[in-house]
């Protein structure tokens, strides 16, 4: 599966743009224009390429592949004599090149690390500062000057850091190290039969999916109109893995659950929303998320100061490119399709029904409670389920609510701190910042429900130890 | 049952997972005729265990009853017999995502050690991916193999006992990830890089010592790795309790007292706090743990790319 040709960029790809640590993700099309980082260029020479190659931006915005060059002798290690800074003063002119000597080398199109170079030349300081501040001093100008971009392969690895990075409230907030912790958790594998419910731009559903592998089977609860895939399309996934993919409206859970659902209620209905569906492909959705979360994001924008705005919107939303892509055919082929989504969604009610799903995942920007409580009892006894939430409240409420419902053990409420280091001879650190929350996880595995009798649940609180141990710690 | 696939109903074979109570299970190999002895009573797995569907009530002798589990690599990591320090799950997540596995990738692992991570890989590599695992420990390294056997996933892992510093994996340009726990990860770059895809791959190195993660990012960077990153996870569990806290005497009347309860209003749980007691506010909060998990170790991550 992962044969040579996967590893080669091909026209029609989505490939991941990396400039130092921000990220991109893009559709590989000749002669489009791609603006990242302040710069553009287009991606055809990177046609052909494999995966991982890092490039140059020339004139004209080409791509030149970079060979790694051996670190450059501009490190002239001089380093001041005197092991400290007590001479240095900051009178602001200690570099000789003003800003508009800097714009005219730019626009001569001299490359970055000449760039580099004629500033360090003409730093009157340089010399004096200590071998530690010159190497920082380089390393700031190179990042700035030096337009290198490395082309990656999509993974949960990069797009999950890139959405946190660039785009965090439309995947409600869920960092990275959080989003790993309930693949684990969920006991997401090959061969599952999976129910996910998310709201996260469909990044959830792409991790899961990573996993799985194209093997089994994946259930994708949404709200409104459709679901919203536009991470899960970053993902470049082969057409097989759309085949073990489901979907089914929230709007109709409880009719499955009560048995009322039928499927004479549905061609009407259906093809209502699925017309919706297809024609605005699930943006009225998207709209309504971006404006709850508007509020919140224009500020975060303001906050961050960066000029990154325009580069945001570009961020794929609802499947751009692939609109392009959808049949614009006859209405014969539309019928057909009409008839072969109806055909699934008849297969996923039928998937639901047999209420042995192995796991359950949900992450979105609803209220928790009344999603666990209907989605689970699609699920089958000793399979691991993961609530996702950015807020702690409503997880204790689900732990609450679950603990009196019954059939779920082994609860657990919990957040996942992550801090990064720097880590360069004598100067080891824990990095200056770090992220202040990445949304909290319930867990927990479900088991066979009897039917509750008052008697029994105390019963069942005098010989579960953990509740002798509750009380215990409660006292202390 | 398997580690890599979920069955319905337990079986002869099976390692299940007995739980008591919360923190408190072990596993147990069902054997017809077999016997595991809880504190609640005995189970006789020919009548108790056989047959019946995982997530089942079992009762025991004494009364008490436990649930039976499904085995899973996170179930497995809380109850494996150590034989070393093992890799908990919070750590494994981080492993598992920023290595990128998944069904096919091929993975390079040592030390085996207590076998926690290497379950934990089969799982999300099968069913076309491997293990290629290294343990220096013979012992170990037997004990291992047998584990695998018995869980079914023996197909998918290869356990060498040799030195992966001296002799590295025993394979080269096949590998999409490499994992190190060892303690002198840095003499171990070399042989992972060589076991490495050509066309590169991902490479992680879990070390609870600063000065270790020092040699191991000079090493990474001498050999040509780039996206050198460490960091460190950490878990937070909270408990959920309901906590009643005392309305001080400030001398006002009784009825100022009751009215002074008003304010918790918004929050539902006081509504269905059992008859809350005079003059107390009671509410639902989530705890931290009086005591947790400070460091298990940082996790230096790199790429080896193309050129």
């Amino acid at each position: 599966m992962d044969g040579g040709a996967r590893r080669v960029i091909r026209e029609g790809d989505w490939a991941v743009l990396k400039r130092n640590e921000v990220f991109k993700a893009v559709p590989v099309a000749r002669r489009r224009k791609i603006i990242f980082e302040k710069q553009w260029f287009y991606l055809d020479n990177a046609i052909g390429q494999i995966y991982g190659t890092t490039f140059e931006v020339t004139g004209g915005g080409n791509l030149q592949p970079k060979k790694r060059v051996e670190e450059t002798a501009t490190e002239a290690k001089e380093a001041g004599t005197d092991t400290d800074n007590r001479n240095i003063v900051d009178d602001g002119k200690s570099q000789k090149l003003t800003h508009d000597d800097i714009k005219a080398l730019k626009d001569k199109g001299i490359k970055g690390q000449e760039i580099v170079q004629q500033l360090i030349e003409n730093s009157t300081t340089f010399r004096d500062k200590t071998e530690f501040a010159q190497d920082k001093y380089i390393k700031k100008k190179k990042k700035k000057y030096e337009a290198i971009i490395t082309i990656v392969k999509p993974s949960t690895r990069i797009l999950s850091t890139m959405y946190y990075a660039r785009e965090p409230g439309k995947i409600n907030y869920l960092r990275y190290d959080t989003l790993a912790q309930m693949l684990t958790w969920g006991n997401v594998h090959a061969g599952n039969k999976m129910i996910v419910m998310e709201t996260c731009a469909g990044l959830v559903l792409g991790a899961v999916m990573e996993r799985m592998g194209g093997y089994g089977s994946i259930i994708n609860m949404y709200p409104g109109g459709g679901p919203v895939r536009a991470a899960t399309n970053c993902f470049g996934f082969p057409d097989s893995f759309f085949q073990m993919l489901y979907e089914f409206p929230l709007s109709k859970v409880e009719s499955v659950l009560s048995g009322t659902f039928s499927l004479k209620a549905l061609p009407s209905e259906s093809e209502d929303s699925m017309a919706l569906a297809e024609d605005s492909n699930g943006s009225g959705d998207d709209k309504q998320q971006l404006t709850q979360d508007a509020d919140m994001e224009s500020s975060a924008v303001m906050e961050s100061n960066q000029p990154e705005e325009q580069e945001a919107a570009d961020l794929p939303t609802e499947g751009e490119a692939f609109d392009n892509n959808k049949a614009k055919g006859t209405a014969h082929d539309k019928e057909k399709k009409q008839e072969e989504k109806r055909k699934k969604f008849v297969e996923t009610a039928a998937l639901l029904k047999d209420k042995n799903a192995d796991g359950l995942i949900i992450a979105s920007r609803f209220h928790p409670v009344p999603l666990l409580l209907s989605l689970l009892e699609f699920v089958a006894p000793s399979r691991p389920f993961v609530v996702y939430c950015q807020h702690k409240e409503p997880l204790v409420e689900c732990y609450t609510k679950l603990r009196e419902k019954g059939g779920v053990i082994n609860l657990k409420l919990s957040e996942t701190w992550l801090r990064s280091y720097q880590v360069l001879p004598d100067r080891s650190h824990p990095k200056l910042m770090m992220s202040g929350g990445g949304g909290y996880l319930l867990t927990g595995i479900t088991v066979t429900n009897e039917f509750v009798k008052i008697g029994e649940e105390t019963d069942q609180a005098a010989s579960e130890p953990t509740s002798k141990k509750r009380k215990l710690e409660e006292h202390c | 049952m398997s580690f890599i696939e979920y069955g319905d109903t337990i079986k002869e074979g099976d390692t299940a997972v007995v739980f008591l109570g919360h923190e408190s299970m072990f596993p147990v190999k069902v054997q017809n005729g077999g016997k595991t002895q809880t504190k609640y009573g005995v189970i006789r797995h020919s009548t108790d265990l056989i047959g019946k569907p995982y997530g089942s009530k079992v009762t025991c002798s004494k009364g008490g009853w436990v649930y039976i589990l499904h085995p899973t690599p996170e179930l497995w990591t809380l109850n494996l017999p150590h034989r070393t320090q093992i890799l908990y799950s919070t750590d494994i997540s981080l492993i598992t995502m920023m290595l990128e596995l998944k069904p096919g990738s091929i993975v390079c692992e040592s030390g085996t050690g207590s076998g926690s991570l290497s379950h934990a890989i089969i799982r999300t590599i099968a069913p076309t991916g491997h293990l290629y695992t290294v343990e220096f420990h013979q012992q170990r390294a037997e004990k291992a193999i047998e584990e695998f056997r018995e869980h079914k996933v023996d197909h998918l892992v290869t356990v060498k006992n040799q030195d992966v510093c001296k002799n590295g994996f025993g394979v080269t340009d096949v590998a999409d990830a490499v994992f190190l726990d060892i303690p002198s990860p840095w003499e171990a770059i070399g042989h992972a890089k060589s076991a490495l895809k050509h066309e590169g791959g991902r490479i992680c190195s879990f070390s609870p010592c600063i000065e270790q993660v020092q040699r191991t990012c000079l090493a990474l960077e001498e050999h040509g790795f780039t996206e050198i990153n460490t960091s460190e996870i950490l878990l937070r569990v909270y408990n959920v309790r309901t906590i009643s806290l005392q309305i001080p005497d400030l001398g006002k009347a009784a009825e100022d007292n009751a009215s002074a309860t008003a304010f918790d209003r918004g929050s539902p749980s006081n509504q269905d706090a059992a008859s809350p007691q005079a003059g107390t506010v009671q509410f639902k909060s989530s705890v931290p743990l009086r005591e947790m998990v400070g460091h298990t170790g940082y996790l230096t991550f790199a790429t080896k790319s193309l050129f």
